[in-house]
């Protein structure tokens, strides 16, 4: 019996370590697979073709200058979108909201988050589109705009549920605390509240600006995807073409090892080193915040 | 709550996936499985001559995707397709991969389609010359005063550069035709992933200018008369004007094989070319190839 249980605790925890080391190599193997496909664009393309202004590839023009400054404008407006909403709404869900309104909202939202991108994508070419070019007077309602608004909804239900479980993770203590020195709500929920949930609540928006940065269909479907460089925060009220929408065009068509191959596969590395720098980030804000708290703590 | 939600995400992509096999797929019981894949422009041709094949002949069944003539020659290079559908010609460095990989990809012109040019039916202009649209699409015109229209802005449309379409009129519209001109497509050229996000952009967008197969333009968009140059008369696209050689933005539509056609193939294009399946091409809006 006894040597029967040790067999089976060495299974279980290599079985699990197997696991957890199997996600480093996962991405080590995606890591190396895309430097061997994207890396020879850097020898193909002279460097001053590749960051030059014009995305026509198959006339040999692959300047991914606009596509860069297309997926941040998009992501940067998405992030303006979601990060108050996504915050606020789990600030209310976790914190204000009754018990019972509690219940169906959480739900609620989490299913948003299971819609899919393509019926966004829908909703933003019949509806929302026409409705930005009425109201703002633009030329096309096709803008960075439209997948800003898009991507952002595709974002808050993220942001909403992992905020909220942040939040709701503090010690009641810490509110009755606060309540009992006479703070308002607004403070205890503003000065308390909310920095006591610092670290999870950068997670969620983290992990919703990583979503709506990798999202492909809908902005392919509502920006127009033109490669225009997005110099000025104006050019979020024009088409713009993203990182990711070039690539899932065009890859169905391009000729393995061929020049516009090895750059769509270069442009992944950009994304991938992109959410490299936002995730880093993001974890060194965490990590930092959490030693201030232990030394409030100690 | 959660268990509950997966469950049913997994019972929807379940039947999704039932009624996508049931609609195309091979049945149980069929001897011969052709698949045919390519051009968005040729995909309904194709769906309809497959299922008027289907009903007279059961034992072959037919599998039609569409996806872009890149992507259809591309399939066809790799072996997973029998039949590629094709609205431009197969590039030299396309035949260089066939080749390669062991497969001679033989040609076979099955219609003809008309590029028309189209604006929303609130757009005063209806007649440009070639020239005037190559233009408008390098950028050269950017309002429609400059061709006698609204003070209005010009948004192109295109579809995107895999589309065979696409290639097509960068070559034969915006460079006129002629091999040395360099003329290429304004960089806010809008360039939209299907015929249908076009359509739907033209229609709602007074502002908008787009470019699609004959076939694929409803009713309620107005279509542009096009002269070849200054002078020449205005005209607008239609199966006579087409057969007629006056309109001056047609084309051929391919199908490619992986060398000469046999046994189901073979009898299946051979049916394509018979005037029963030809006729199915002028009643959606292309034109035949045979008399």
């Amino acid at each position: 019996m006894e040597s029967n249980l040790s067999w089976r605790e060495y299974v279980i925890t290599r079985a699990i370590r197997a696991s957890g080391y199997s996600a480093v190599v996962f991405v080590a193997l995606i890591f190396y697979f895309l430097l061997r496909e994207g890396l020879p664009a850097l020898t193909e393309v002279p460097l001053g073709d590749l960051f030059s202004l014009r995305w026509y590839p198959i006339e040999k023009y692959f300047g991914i200058l606009p596509l860069i400054t297309g997926s941040l404008i998009v992501t940067i407006g998405a992030g303006l979108v979601a990060v108050p909403f996504g915050v606020g709404t789990a600030i209310f869900i976790s914190e204000i909201a009754p018990r019972w309104a509690r219940e169906i909202l959480k739900p609620l939202v989490e299913l948003l988050g299971g819609l899919p991108s393509v019926v966004l994508g829908f909703l933003g070419i019949l509806v929302l589109s026409p409705a930005l070019r009425e109201m703002l007077n633009l030329p096309t309602g096709l803008t960075a705009l439209t997948g800003s608004l898009l991507l952002g909804g595709i974002a808050v239900p993220t942001i909403v549920s992992i905020a909220e479980d942040a939040l709701d993770s503090v010690p009641r203590a810490y509110r009755d605390a606060a309540l009992a020195l006479g703070a308002t709500r607004w403070q205890t929920i503003w000065r308390v509240t909310l920095p006591a949930a610092k670290s999870g609540v950068l997670t969620a928006i983290m992990l919703g600006v990583g979503r709506s940065i990798g999202e492909t269909m809908t902005v392919m479907m509502v920006t127009g995807n033109a490669p225009v460089l997005a110099a000025t925060p104006l050019a979020l009220f024009s088409p713009v073409r993203t990182m990711t929408a070039t690539i899932a065009a065009e890859m169905g068509e391009v000729a393995s090892g061929s020049v516009h191959y090895h750059t769509l596969f270069f442009i992944g590395i950009i994304l991938f080193l992109i959410s490299l720098i936002v995730n880093i980030t993001a974890s060194s804000v965490v990590f930092q915040s959490k030693k201030r708290a232990e030394r409030v703590l100690s | 709550m959660n268990a509950n939600r997966y469950l049913l995400v997994f019972l929807v992509f379940i039947l999704a996936a039932c009624s996508r096999t049931s609609s195309g797929a091979a049945q149980p019981g069929a001897a011969v499985y052709i698949e045919n894949k390519g051009s968005d422009t040729i995909v309904n041709l194709a769906l309809a001559w497959a299922e008027e094949y289907q009903s007279n002949h059961a034992d072959v069944r037919i599998s039609v995707t569409g996806g872009g003539s890149g992507t259809g020659l591309a399939a066809l290079i790799n072996k997973t397709v029998g039949i590629a559908n094709a609205s431009r010609k197969i590039k030299t460095e396309e035949i260089d991969q066939a080749k390669a990989n062991g497969i001679d990809p033989l040609e076979h012109i099955i219609a003809q389609d008309a590029i028309a040019v189209i604006v929303n039916p609130q757009n005063p202009v209806s007649q440009l010359t070639l020239q005037q649209i190559s233009d408008i699409y390098s950028g050269k015109i950017t309002n429609w005063t400059e061709v006698g229209g609204e003070n209005r802005p010009i948004v192109r449309l295109s579809r995107e550069t895999n589309s065979g379409t696409h290639v097509y009129f960068l070559e034969n519209v915006l460079r006129l035709g002629q091999k040395d001109n360099k003329t290429l497509f304004s960089t806010d050229t809008l360039l939209l992933p299907s015929s249908e996000g076009i359509i739907n952009e033209v229609r709602q967008n007074p502002n908008a200018i787009g470019y699609d197969g004959l076939g694929y333009v409803p009713k309620d968009l107005k279509m542009i008369a096009i002269a070849k140059q200054d002078g020449d008369s205005y005209v607008l696209p239609s199966i006579a004007t087409v057969n007629d050689k006056t309109y001056p933005i047609a084309r051929d539509l391919y199908m490619y094989t992986a060398g000469e056609p046999t046994g189901a193939i073979k009898d299946y294009l051979d049916w394509i070319m018979s005037p029963d399946a030809q006729a199915i091409v002028a009643k959606l809006g292309f034109v035949p190839v045979t008399p």
